[in-house]
């Protein structure tokens, strides 16, 4: 409950700082988030490319919340995107497969690249106490620059040095009635697997004994060992886990949202993964409607910016600023405190249960 | 051995110049960390540099006969957008315990879209160039000193010796004055530093901010020496110069010799295909070569690690 | 009994405040401060007469550390005066305590590891050259002056890191000195020492009371108040009791004020009646923290139905002999067997399975996982097994009701039973939540380390009744406390170590206080000191 007040507050606060920021550019807060929201949701087709692009931030949000909840912070989400995002691609681009065995295959591969991606630090963490804040940084561009070697390397497109080649059809998450239900939306088999995905890690967290291991070594890494969790290994196994969901991420981006993978970028998913599981609390349903959320608006924005003169990079800077207000949810707390206190009467009214025992 | 020597002098200046940025940000990083506050937000705080120094420069060049006086002011302007910005981190870190990880990331996204959604509004695409940056020049005599004058003085620009000077001061200043002695007791045992009375969030405040302006100054001799142009990026380079800080193990000297180590190899990246003896070498190896000698850095150093040992931990002076 | 006021002098109100106040130091008069939820102080009175040792004793809770703290400028009392040489003050802050005269070595010491002893001791008041540069040189030749004029014995260049506690210990009070501090605040300076440490730090508080120094000693312990005050107030649940000239009271007596009742540090229990041996410790060597040996060569069995008391200043090998026989810390020598059977090589988990329980010396740190519910932290070693989860899927209402009967039979207070988080519980209730968890575990080992460190002394009480039943069981105790007295009352036979060695082993009714301090000092029975 206490979350979710602080979530809400972190996207209005958001947003009003986006209405301000535009104004103070010379624009129309009003008209800016009109055309914002029917750029998201204006017909269906717009409404399946908001799902699809809040597809790859549902996988990276899980993975950083699952790390966050075994107390790992796996700033590397968008290194292990762009490796199971070029070992998906990889298969797609190699293999002449059925399209069922070749689709299990392309999430394996996604999975296992990020997983391996992650691996080296979990490792690190727990052999060597190295923070896994500054390893997957590292990780991160050691990723980047393994794609931007390897792309042109082996996988290179026909005309242009920075992507790979298109992948075939069949080795892509499009399906034709998907497509045609929302109107020739990008919307793929993606979205399936971020819903599957979000229901098993709710499962795993909460029902069963591996997550009961994993949020004790978070919470308390001394009494978990103390229990006789092993918690070195759960380290590792966490952060497999959280490189898997980021490697996913990288292939429902790759493989279902584009065709190909793009060389010279960090995708900001991976970032927005942090930004997603804050606001989402770190549970598996709060993430996925952050990432929808956050999908509104990186989907809207194309729109708005076509109707608008307000640059795209608004929908970036609303997320950044909400991440900030989620990051310091104290603030937040203080503030809701000091109009509770300040405001005695009104008390009773949002809370008219409790007024009629008093 | 002649050749290497010819290589080593052709790529000197170069690397040097790249060296800079990341030793000014990783020197301001030094005293966040030393304060007791971790700033991964080192690549945001750049940005900003790299955005305001470009700004401002690209306004008066228009109007200014004098380029280079513009570009200095630019230089000013791009410290004070730094100090500034910082002061998001350092409240969200001092005053509000936020965990300070998840405070220097919002910074470096906060930095990248409000940069370019800034710029965009003023050019349209988003990119801001500069008429004129600072121009190489050979210092008279110091260059004509055999081997190392075609290492160290020739090729070079101004702000490589301000930021120089900037260091060798910062060095004396942590060490040897009551004010660095306190500032690393911020960031070793905050209590400790309270019951003696130190301001301890005010001693953390100073940190960060000379973070912030460190790294705007860091991003703006990015534009104003090699790249001329600002497109809302500053490459991973903040990440770097994190990097240095941790391979420098958290001492002015080190981090000196970790720059420059990022600086050659990350020179001899760019460079190797063009020079035939370096072109044995796959540009991959170099490119990956600081990330990964820091990672064996971090593991080598495990267990005898100088980090600050309050870094990163909120302070709270009811915590006894 | 207890003498209120200064001898009880009648003196006339007009006049009392004056007179009253030309030979104190300090005054705390009415104090009273609420934390959210508590009251922490109500009504406090202390009044520090010049060049007194003055004892402010209470039990854990008391409200002792929050009365120290307001007087040294950390908190701000809601209601009271508070005089300094008769002057009424405002203590904002600690500066300005310093600033009053007012030092205070806290119990967890406030030094870097990292930095010199002068560069400590100056910190926060630097003389520098030319306005800038920090001059060490003067003030460690300052510092070695007045660890001579007191009898301190500190190196000034030493790094802290290097340096025993008990150097550490009067770096804190050279800090003061230097400060020219008055009054000097010391908040239970002896937990950290061996018996004869405690009787150096007697000697150093009379040289510095000789110096016109005032000293304030927050204690639990009544004979170091015999052994050093002149006087002692006593606060119990943030009131005062009353102030009492220690040469007139009796230990007792101020026991009584302390805790509300007549209370008897002897435990009651019938005479041990040992069995077969449990635990065999055969000359154990571990390494500590520092990759240094931290328990060398330690031989020692615990059988059944017997305590054995475990006696030693911190850090002289027992959390290192603890967690060598738990499975937390490697061994590098020796063997460790339990009811015959060699578990040096098990992990942790297949040890508590063979019969290990351990009530763990940091229960926030090792006991309970704080932000669980209390029904999850009752799981905490048994989680996997059947019925509490079966093929990796947890039983949650297996978990409740396995919680429930431990929290009922052991007096679990809190909020919403078993679902409360842990971090809610008060510090007895946490406790008593780890020890019913580990008895109710029914260990042919139980391993106590600490069980009662910060409890009332009802709790303390009532876990020594709790092991002394466990060993009546025809179970073997192994307990391992800091409280020289509890290891004496609670165990059967009482061994004690010393810089990772094993002095000896005496049975515990045939030995006192006076020998095991030596044997805790290192020596060894039959040598002389």
């Amino acid at each position: 409950m206490r979350n979710t007040i602080v979530s809400l507050l972190a996207v209005v606060f958001g947003l009003l700082a986006g209405a301000i920021l535009m104004a103070v550019t010379g624009h129309n807060p009003i008209e800016g988030y009109t055309y914002l929201m029917q750029g998201g949701l204006k017909n269906t087709e717009r409404l399946g490319n908001t799902l699809a692009t809040a597809t790859p931030l549902i996988f990276t949000g899980l993975s950083v919340a699952f790390a966050f909840r075994t107390g790992l912070f796996n700033i590397g989400a968008a290194g292990q995107m762009l490796i199971g995002g070029l070992c998906a691609t990889a298969i797609g681009l190699t293999f002449d497969w059925p399209r069922t065995v070749l689709l299990a295959a392309m999430v394996l591969a996604g999975f296992i690249g990020g997983a391996v991606w992650a691996f080296l630090p979990g490792l690190l963490k727990a052999k060597y106490n190295v923070h896994e804040v500054v390893s997957t940084i590292m990780l991160n561009w050691i990723a980047f620059w393994t794609v931007n070697y390897a792309v042109p390397a082996y996988f290179k497109a026909e005309s242009l040095e920075t992507e790979s080649r298109i992948l075939p059809e069949a080795a892509t998450l499009r399906v034709p009635g998907l497509t045609e239900m929302f109107d020739g939306s990008y919307i793929n088999l993606g979205i399936f697997l971020g819903l599957i995905a979000v229901i098993v890690m709710a499962f795993l967290i909460d029902r069963t004994t591996l997550g009961y291991e994993l949020k004790a070594v978070g919470f308390n890494r001394h009494a978990a060992e103390y229990g006789g969790i092993a918690v070195n290994r759960s380290i590792v196994v966490s952060m497999l886990i959280s490189g898997g969901l980021a490697g996913l991420g990288g292939m429902v981006q790759y493989t279902g949202n584009a065709a190909n993978i793009q060389i010279g970028i960090l995708p900001s998913q991976g970032f927005d993964g942090i930004a997603v599981a804050l606001l989402g609390a770190n549970s598996p349903v709060g993430v996925l409607l952050a990432a929808i959320f956050f999908g509104l608006l990186y989907s809207g924005r194309g729109f708005m910016n076509a109707m608008t003169e307000v640059p795209p990079e608004i929908a970036d800077s609303i997320i950044a600023i909400i991440i900030y207000f989620a990051a310091t949810s104290i603030l937040i707390e203080r503030l809701v405190r000091r109009f509770k206190g300040r405001l005695p009467l009104n008390r009773s009214g949002t809370a008219p249960q409790q007024g009629k025992g008093e | 051995m002649g050749e290497l020597w010819t290589i080593l002098q052709q790529i000197a200046p170069y690397a040097i110049v790249f060296t800079i940025p990341l030793l000014i940000t990783a020197l301001g990083a030094l005293f966040s960390e030393r304060s007791g506050v971790v700033n991964i937000g080192l690549e945001g705080l750049m940005v900003v540099g790299a955005f305001m120094g470009a700004f401002i420069v690209f306004r008066l060049q228009e109007t200014m006969d004098n380029k280079a006086a513009a570009i200095w002011i630019g230089l000013l302007a791009a410290f004070a957008a730094g100090v500034v910005f910082s002061l998001l981190h350092a409240f969200a870190s001092i005053n509000l315990s936020a965990n300070q990880v998840i405070s220097g990331t919002a910074i470096n996204m906060l930095a990248g879209a409000l940069t370019i959604f800034l710029s965009r509004n003023m050019t349209g695409s988003g990119n801001i160039r500069i008429q004129q940056g600072f121009l190489p020049f050979d210092i008279p005599l110091l260059s004509d000193i055999p081997l190392l004058g075609p290492l160290l003085f020739t090729k070079t620009y101004w702000t490589t010796w301000l930021i120089l000077l900037i260091v060798a001061i910062s060095t004396f200043t942590l060490y040897k004055t009551p004010f660095g002695l306190r500032l690393r007791s911020c960031g070793e045992h905050p209590h400790a530093a309270e019951a003696a009375g130190i301001n301890v969030r005010g001693m953390r405040y100073i940190g960060v901010m000379i973070s912030g302006g460190f790294s705007a100054l860091g991003g703006a001799i990015i534009i104003m020496t090699f790249s001329g142009e600002f497109s809302g990026t500053v490459s991973g380079l903040g990440f770097l110069a994190l990097a240095a800080l941790i391979f420098g193990q958290w001492r002015p000297l080190g981090i000196l010799a970790a720059t420059l180590f990022f600086g050659f190899a990350s020179t001899v990246a760019n460079v190797s295909q063009a020079i035939p003896s370096l072109a044995v070498i796959p540009p991959f190896v170099l490119k990956v070569f600081p990330y990964v000698v820091t990672l064996i850095a971090l593991v080598l150093f495990s267990k005898t690690s100088r980090a600050p040992k309050a870094a990163g931990e909120p302070f709270d002076s009811a915590k006894r | 009994m207890y003498v209120k006021f200064v001898g009880g002098l009648f003196i006339p109100s007009f006049l009392e405040e004056e007179i009253l106040s030309m030979d104190y130091a300090v005054e705390m008069l009415g104090i009273r401060k609420e934390f959210p939820g508590v009251v922490a102080n109500d009504d406090i009175t202390l009044q520090l007469k010049r060049g007194e040792i003055h004892a402010l004793l209470g039990e854990n809770g008391a409200g002792k550390s929050t009365l120290m703290g307001i007087l040294f400028g950390m908190y701000q009392a809601d209601r009271g005066t508070i005089r300094v040489n008769g002057k009424e003050v405002r203590i904002a802050n600690p500066n300005v305590a310093n600033r009053l005269g007012i030092g205070m070595v806290h119990q967890h010491f406030k030094l870097v590891d990292t930095f010199t002893v002068t560069e400590n001791i100056i910190l926060g008041s630097e003389n520098s050259r030319w306005g800038f540069v920090l001059d060490t040189r003067s003030a460690s030749r300052r510092i070695a002056e007045l660890s001579r004029r007191y009898g301190l014995n500190v190196d000034p260049d030493a790094k802290i890191e290097d340096i025993s506690v008990g150097m550490q210990q009067r770096v804190e009070i050279l800090k003061m000195l230097y400060r020219n501090a008055d009054v000097l605040i010391l908040d239970e300076p002896t937990a950290v020492l061996t018996p004869q440490e405690i009787q150096e730090l007697g000697a150093i508080l009379k040289n510095l009371i000789q110096e016109d120094k005032s000293i304030i000693l927050i204690t639990h312990k009544l004979k170091e108040i015999k052994a050093f005050a002149d006087r002692c107030t006593v606060i119990r649940r943030g009131k005062t009791v009353g102030t009492v000239e220690v040469a007139a009271a009796s230990e007792a007596a101020m026991a009584e004020m302390m805790v509300g009742r007549q209370v008897s540090f002897k435990v009651e229990k019938k005479p041990a009646s040992p069995g077969d041996a449990v635990l065999q410790i055969d000359s154990l060597s571990v390494k500590n923290n520092k990759q240094v040996l931290g328990l060398n060569g330690v031989s020692l069995e615990v059988r059944s139905g017997e305590i054995v008391g475990i006696a030693g200043v911190e850090g002289n090998g027992q959390s290192e002999l603890v967690e060598a026989v738990t499975g937390l810390r490697k061994t590098e020598s020796g063997g460790i067997r339990l009811k015959g059977k060699d578990i040096s090589g098990l992990s942790i988990r297949d040890r508590n399975e063979s019969g290990i329980g351990h009530i763990p010396e940091d229960r926030h740190k090792r006991g309970l996982v704080l932000d669980y519910t209390l029904a999850e932290n009752m799981v905490l070693e048994v989680y996997h097994r059947d019925p509490f989860s079966r093929n990796g899927i947890l039983n949650k209402s297996a978990i409740r009701s396995y919680a429930e009967r431990i929290i009922g039979s052991y007096d679990v207070r809190s909020g919403q039973g078993a679902a409360s988080v842990a971090r809610s519980l008060s510090g007895g209730n946490q406790q008593k939540a780890v020890i019913g968890r580990e008895i109710e575990g029914d260990p042919d080992l139980l391993i106590a380390v600490q069980p009662t460190r910060g409890l009332d002394v009802g709790s303390i009480e009532y876990i020594h009744k709790r092991l002394i039943e466990h060993r009546d069981r025809g179970k073997a105790v192994l307990l391992i406390s800091l409280e020289l007295d509890e290891v004496l009352n609670v165990s059967d036979r009482i061994a004690v170590l010393n810089n990772g060695e094993l002095i000896g082993v005496v049975e515990a009714s045939e030995t006192n206080e006076n020998e095991l301090g030596l044997m805790m000092a290192g020596v060894r029975k039959g040598e002389t000191a």
